[in-house]
């Protein structure tokens, strides 16, 4: 039951980030590509939480908490440069 | 392993990630910049929430000893999402994006664009 539960979550999971790439592609201004990109960020960490799951391994923690840690950093950085037309002044 | 495990963590795995597929379809769908920011930034965090208290309760059952790094990651994406809206609000208040027609007290948004850059008037 429960590789069938992470199975549907991974499917509904893979769907959200098609529905980003999506907004990504069409989106009408810059504001709206970096939502995207920072939804995108988030629901790949659900994804890689869910794979050590499926697995049953508990070394994918790290990468999951680097990719917040870049996402985060990414977006305030994209945030910045449409402020200020530069990141480090 | 117990059933009821695989009962709770399942039930936590699907709720999770159908929250997450419900911001990005309000990303997808909804009309406007600020509400597409709305939609996706309360969602993600509860899904991720969800899921990552799910491996949680699983790896500590399974292990059988606490396993709280997931804490860490629920911690911080609890902690930057609202700093990430915040700058994105900015970001799209300073690129002057389209507000939806019928949005009410527009003329607010106005005054607050002059807050924030009072050299343009």
């Amino acid at each position: 039951m429960l590789m069938y539960a992470t199975l549907f979550a991974s499917g509904l999971i893979c769907i959200a980030l098609a529905l980003n790439a999506w907004r990504l592609i069409i989106g009408p201004t810059a504001p709206d590509r970096i939502i995207a990109v920072d939804t995108m960020y988030i629901n790949s960490i659900a994804l890689i939480i869910l794979l050590g799951l499926y697995q049953g391994s508990v070394s994918y923690y790290e990468s999951a908490l680097l990719i917040a840690l870049l996402g985060f950093v990414s977006t305030a950085a994209f945030c910045k440069y449409l402020l200020r037309g530069d990141i480090i002044e | 392993m117990t059933s009821l495990l695989e009962v709770i963590v399942s039930v936590l795995l699907v709720l999770g990630a159908t929250i997450m597929l419900i911001g990005s379809i309000g990303l997808a769908k909804l009309p406007d910049f600020f509400t597409r920011l709305h939609a996706p930034t309360k969602a993600s965090t509860l899904g991720v929430g969800c899921i990552l208290i799910a491996s949680m309760v699983y790896f500590s059952v399974e292990l059988g000893r606490l396993s709280l790094k997931e804490i860490l990651i629920t911690m911080f994406l609890l902690i930057t999402a609202p700093i990430a809206a915040h700058m994105l609000a900015k970001a799209g208040l300073h690129y002057k994006v389209k507000l939806k027609a019928n949005t009410q007290k527009q003329h607010l948004s106005e005054k607050a664009y002059l807050h924030q850059n009072p050299d343009d008037q």
